[in-house]
């Protein structure tokens, strides 16, 4: 038995997609499933160097759809299974990550955000918020992660399979291409040592006995004949995620007790709306953050209570409103006005959302 | 010690910029300082100008790219017109005066213009190679965000497996990081 | 300073020159054949050229001709349906070994299985080049790549993929195949002519793989490229026509 690839802590200095491929090892992910894609190669680069150090698997696909699939099929297995991708190829995996809903599969996806729509740029967006939390023809029985810095890439990619092997649901870091190509320094550990469980796994299929003999075989399915039937399997389904909803929804507050305006941002553009907050409240300004870690499911309860006690709303995404969307979807009936900075496709740096800001005050 | 810092550094493709960003960065990490650094990147493989946004700072550092830069370097005729951008009135531009056909697209607005003949001394002084590590040198004389001492660890560690094989190179990009110091010393 | 200007086919666009692509790269060769037999069969008004994602996306402003740039490995049914519906144009659809045998090959298979009356033209450097230097299909076997590190183990991801000789096996008697190289590029362009007749004339498929460098990924010097193109390669992917539609098969 190969001994564990992080012993104890060590404090480390690299890029994010790197983060990913040491996190994924330390969840002790078994295989890893992928196809290239700027801007998250280097996490199959570092996940095929490493892996067979350490009696982890690897396969390059033809393509996005059998990397989703053969994910799937990984999850099937009984183990850890993974895979990375962005833009385009994400748009490609939907097909298997709605099979992956509605078999309760439970798949970590690593999006590495990219341009959009089409090929665009290879460099960075927040344009695939959409696509990974309702992307495919399913209701959304996803759970997302959205990430600011490398530290959280570390800690979710590791939370991702537990998250995902106790609830059944596809479970999706959702970080971007600044964050996959930038380094800052981390530390890296082994979550066993630092008392998180992780969840076991077990396969669908391939277990021990004859079915029919020793066990009743498995029959998976995701077909159905009826109307009535799948109305009872998709409020079933919905139903669950709903009822686990609460207990995984995530969020971080930034000195939001007396904000007038309320600045709401996930991701990486936390780190521009914070700074941005630290400046204007040397001067006085009463502004604060309400951060979504969780954009699927989102803390609808907690971002409520804070837009309604705000004055004004400043939504601030690297996208055109596939943000916004999901805040009217989870504020609907509130009042506080709210305003939009879009920036898709571009970076936001504190200097601009601090002028955007003092527009409002 | 220095407070925050956010440089900008541009290129040719080739020229050493993003080595450059790396070490330095790594050594601010190693002092134990918040560092953040990041290369543009598009999709060509080659060619194209090389900017490196490295930023330095004792408290933890906000978005990865920025509007205005403390110090910005351009290495090129391209690398001045591309990083203007960057350029604010509290931004020491530098550049290296041997670009030609750049006099009216250097910055108007920046707190100082700094031309330094680095890829002069890399010629005649030193070699052609070195050029990158003048320049580093004369980041780390205009900003004192790493000391001299840690900038030369810092180039060890990257280059020393060259440096293993010909310990001359070692005296030679020591010498540059000096020389380079230097150079923007005198301009300020 | 002046600068000699190289010679360049007619239905090059000379605004858009010098190119993109990596010094050593072997694309500027193939559309350099694939300019000159445009000139030589006049049929610039007619072409529509669409290419891939990948570093075949590098020629979307290359020619003087309407081109489009598509999604990975998706060149082929967009120049398909272009042809389908307009049968007076002359589709080209350009690729790598990635959009072409990986992405792609379900569409290569298709439309080559239909029969499609449209020239399909690769570019094989055994890796995918834009996204850095990953394995590719046509990967020699131990060959080293940014995701086979320790070299290709057969073993595990198969042999190199030999495109044009499965092309070859799944079209029907009309159908063009051929496989040219970048160290023979007069070879090429003849190749390529042909290729294009065959749709000129309304024949049927044809498909050109066109064997290609990649210094950059490879890191590889002129030399070390150039020896691994004209002698290392030609051992997995045969250089020649594999299938010609009458008797004019090169001897």
């Amino acid at each position: 038995m190969t001994e564990k690839p992080i012993q104890g802590e060590k404090r480390v200095f690299m890029t994010g997609n790197e983060v990913v491929a040491w996190a994924a090892l330390a969840a002790n992910a078994e295989i890893m499933y992928g196809y290239p894609i700027t801007p998250q190669n280097e996490i199959m680069h570092y996940w095929t160097r490493l892996a067979p150090k350490h009696g982890r698997k690897f396969l390059q696909t033809e393509d996005e759809i059998s990397a989703g699939f053969t994910t799937v099929g990984g999850v099937l297995a009984g183990r850890r299974s993974f895979t990375a991708t962005a833009g385009p190829g994400n748009t490609l995996m939907q097909e298997a990550l709605s099979m992956a809903e509605m078999m309760r599969i439970p798949i970590v996806q690593v999006v590495t955000q990219r341009g959009g729509p089409s090929t665009a740029t290879v460099i960075y967006s927040q344009q695939e918020v959409t696509m990974t939390c309702f992307g495919g023809n399913g209701e959304g029985a996803r759970i997302v992660y959205s990430t600011s810095t490398h530290q959280e890439l570390y800690d979710y990619t590791i939370k991702a399979f537990n998250t995902a092997w106790k609830y059944r649901f596809p479970t999706h870091v959702l970080g971007d291409g600044y964050q996959s190509k930038m380094r800052e320094s981390l530390t890296m550990y082994d979550p066993e040592a630092r008392g998180i469980d992780m969840v076991p796994t077990e396969p669908y299929v391939g277990n021990e006995g004859t079915p029919g003999v020793d066990r009743d075989p498995n029959h998976l399915r995701n077909t159905y004949n009826t109307e009535d039937e799948l109305y009872d399997v998709v409020t079933n389904l919905m139903s669950d995620w709903e009822k686990y909803a609460p207990e995984i929804a995530e969020y971080q507050e930034y000195d939001v007790e007396d904000a007038d305006v309320l600045i709401i941002a996930h991701g990486v553009v936390t780190r521009a709306a914070q700074a941005a907050i630290n400046e204007l409240r040397a001067q006085g300004k009463k502004v604060g953050h309400f951060r979504p870690v969780t954009l699927r499911p989102i803390a609808e309860e907690q971002l409520r209570k804070r837009v309604e006690q705000a004055k004004s709303v400043l939504v601030v995404e690297s996208a055109y409103g596939q943000l916004r969307k999901i805040l009217d979807n989870a504020l609907y009936g509130l009042t506080t006005p709210i305003t939009n900075f879009f920036k898709p496709g571009e970076g936001v740096t504190a200097d601009e959302v601090v002028e955007e800001v003092n527009k409002l005050l | 010690m220095a407070k925050g810092v956010k440089l900008a550094l541009a290129g040719e493709g080739g020229q050493g910029v993003q080595s450059v960003a790396m070490i330095i960065t790594e050594a601010a990490y190693e002092d134990g300082r918040e560092a953040l650094y990041i290369p543009n990147f598009g999709v060509e493989q080659r060619g194209g100008v090389s900017v490196a946004y490295v930023q330095i700072s004792d408290e933890p550092i906000g978005s990865p790219k920025f509007k205005t830069a403390d110090i910005v370097i351009a290495l090129s005729d391209r690398a001045v017109r591309r990083t203007k951008r960057y350029v604010g009135e509290n931004t020491t531009f530098v550049y290296d005066s041997g670009i030609e056909g750049v006099e009216n697209d250097l910055p108007t607005n920046a707190a100082k213009v700094l031309g330094i003949p680095a890829i002069q001394v890399a010629k005649e002084e030193l070699h052609p190679r070195v050029f990158n590590i003048i320049i580093m040198g004369a980041v780390i004389g205009a900003t004192g965000v790493v000391d001299l001492d840690r900038a030369k660890q810092a180039i060890e560690k990257k280059l020393g497996y060259k440096f293993e094989k010909d310990p001359k190179l070692r005296e030679l990009n020591f010498k540059a990081m000096e020389r380079g110091m230097e150079l923007v010393n005198k301009e300020l | 300073m002046s600068v000699a200007t190289p010679q360049m086919p007619q239905c090059w666009r000379r605004e858009t020159k010098a190119h993109k692509f990596c010094p050593g790269c072997g694309h500027g060769l193939v559309l350099k054949a694939l300019g000159e037999a445009i000139d030589e069969l006049g049929i610039q008004d007619k072409i529509v050229f669409g290419c891939d994602i990948g570093c075949s996306l590098l020629a979307w402003d290359f020619f003087n001709v309407d081109t489009v740039q598509t999604h990975h490995g998706r060149t082929t049914p967009v120049i398909t349906g272009i042809k389908r519906a307009n049968e007076d144009v002359i589709g080209i659809a350009y690729m790598g070994d990635g959009g072409g045998y990986a992405i792609g090959s379900q569409h290569l298979v298709n439309a080559a299985s239909r029969n499609e009356k449209i020239t399909v033209i690769l570019v094989n450097n055994t890796n995918y080049g834009m996204t850095g230097g990953q394995m590719a299909p046509t990967t020699l076997p131990d060959q080293k790549t940014e995701t086979s590190p320790y070299g290709r183990d057969v073993k595990d991801t198969g042999n190199p993929t030999q495109g044009p000789e499965m092309v070859a096996a799944i079209t029907p008697e009309s159908a063009y195949v051929a496989r040219g190289t970048v160290s023979n590029v007069r070879q090429l362009k003849k190749y390529i002519k042909r290729a294009l007749e065959n749709q000129i004339s309304g024949n049927g498929f044809s498909f050109v793989e066109a064997l290609s460098g990649c210094p950059t990924n490879w890191r590889t010097n002129a030399a070390e490229t150039w020896k691994f193109i004209d002698k290392a390669m030609p051992e997995y992917f045969k250089v020649g026509e594999i299938k010609v539609p009458s008797e004019k098969k090169e001897g």
